[in-house]
């Protein structure tokens, strides 16, 4: 049988972990191929990596840290952040990214999805799409790290970006995104009914309750978060075992 | 032990070759069809399309080359599919060196295509999985798959019975990523580098 996944996110820059880590023997927690894996170790199913460098030298460092994670990762990631173009998702998928997620420049170029899809097969091409509610407009996708608002609504785009050939859709609601206070059932919900690929929600988890939640109200294929699984809040391999208990098939 | 991973453009070859030399082996990523003939053994790995990854194996002249070999030979997700004769995936012409022909997953409520994630392995029966037991779970990513045949050699279901790995003579191919399964798909690698 399927399992949902658990996934947890790593924000990079400069080759670098950023946010607190906190891990019990670990020498250096801001060393991204050490936390990957430790990760894998404790169960996680996938690991994100979400790329924040804003220098020049973005490219290189990060082509670098996705061919040391390969090289010691038996299990598959997928690469964001700030990629724009065919070239930029060739060179790293080449370098050992078995994924790659691609959000603004999707937004302003539909089309790229197509190309790229085309080109390397949707299996590894994931949408990721920033939406926030407002009372007036409902939920809106926004771009550049949720600074600009598109004006488009949620799951119009997803639909958009499967039909485009994606093959997984990466949602996170910003209204809910470090709140701790759950997932956003109701986009979540909606986009998986809305679309036939697989849907990864993000934002909002805070306990084991709101995993349970997303995967059993909301019909999510993954959960991903950051912090909790960074400060020890919530230890991957429990929180498998408890979803397991509440009837959730997960792979332990 | 010389290993030969077939370079034909087809996708992810670096996990591969790292899964390889997490195993302690170092393997010759090549098209040159005589590098391959001299090989112990032979990874296919494939990533992408059908018709594209064809285009690409007759343009080097490796769809002569591959039924041909003798030696252990093993496919990987396309590069299982591609042993076929035929896919859905736009109306693709394979190797015709296994009697399968690929179709498409029919996506419903619950089953969203791609099968993305970690699915069990049913009715396991060849050396390739000595040392692992049924309902062990690897890392599945396709939307085209082999349906259950006298070639099947392990099943898994999406949630109808498909093949998760198949086998004709020397080659052996699994629908699933081996070099992305985690221990479980290790094992398998290090099975096959054993065969």
């Amino acid at each position: 049988m399927l399992t949902k996944r658990i996934i947890p996110c790593l924000d990079v820059k400069d080759g670098r972990t950023v946010k607190g880590v906190r891990f019990e023997g670990l020498r250096d927690a801001g060393d991204p191929v050490a936390l990957a894996a430790r990760y894998a170790q404790e169960g996680a199913d996938e690991l994100v990596f979400l790329d924040i460098t804003a220098t020049n030298q973005k490219r290189t460092t990060l082509l670098h840290l996705v061919r040391d994670v390969a090289r010691e990762l038996d299990i598959p990631f997928t690469v964001g952040g700030g990629i724009g173009t065919v070239a930029d998702v060739e060179a790293l998928l080449l370098s050992g990214a078995d994924k790659v997620s691609i959000n603004s420049a999707a937004l302003h170029r539909p089309e790229l999805i197509d190309e790229l899809a085309r080109r390397f097969g949707s299996q590894c091409i994931v949408v990721a799409a920033d939406a926030r509610y407002t009372a007036e407009a409902g939920w809106q996708v926004y771009t550049r790290a949720g600074t600009h608002n598109t004006e488009r609504d949620a799951v119009a785009w997803c639909r958009e970006a499967a039909e485009r050939g994606a093959g997984e859709l990466l949602l996170t609601s910003m209204s809910n995104d470090g709140t701790k206070d759950g997932f956003a059932l109701d986009i979540t919900g909606a986009v998986a009914r809305a679309v036939s690929i697989p849907v990864v929600a993000s934002g909002g988890a805070g306990s084991m309750a709101h995993f349970t939640q997303v995967f059993q109200q909301a019909q999510a294929h993954a959960g991903l978060a950051a912090s909790i699984f960074h400060f020890g809040e919530i230890g991957i391999r429990e929180l498998k075992e408890h979803l397991q208990a509440e009837g959730i098939p997960m792979r332990l | 032990m010389k290993i030969a991973v077939i370079d034909y453009k087809g996708g992810n070859v670096q996990s591969v070759l790292f899964a390889l030399e997490r195993l302690g082996v170092q393997a010759t990523l090549t098209a040159d069809p005589e590098v391959i003939r001299r090989a112990d053994k032979i990874l296919f790995p494939g990533e992408g399309e059908a018709a594209s990854a064809m285009r690409e194996l007759r343009a080097q002249g490796l769809d002569q080359v591959l039924p041909t070999l003798t030696q252990p030979f093993l496919g990987i997700c396309l590069g299982m599919q591609l042993l076929g004769t035929h896919s859905e995936e736009n109306d693709t012409s394979m190797l015709g060196i296994l009697p399968f022909e690929v179709k498409r997953f029919a996506a419903a409520a619950e089953f969203k295509v791609p099968h993305m994630g970690w699915n069990t392995l049913q009715q396991l029966r060849s050396p390739l999985f000595a040392g692992l037991r049924e309902q062990d779970f690897v890392y599945f990513v396709h939307s085209y798959y082999a349906p259950v045949g006298e070639y099947t050699i392990a099943e898994a279901a999406y949630p109808m019975p498909f093949s998760a790995a198949v086998q004709h003579h020397n080659f052996y191919a699994v629908q699933f990523h081996t070099e992305k399964s985690g221990p479980v798909g290790t094992r398998i690698l290090d099975n096959f580098l054993k065969l």
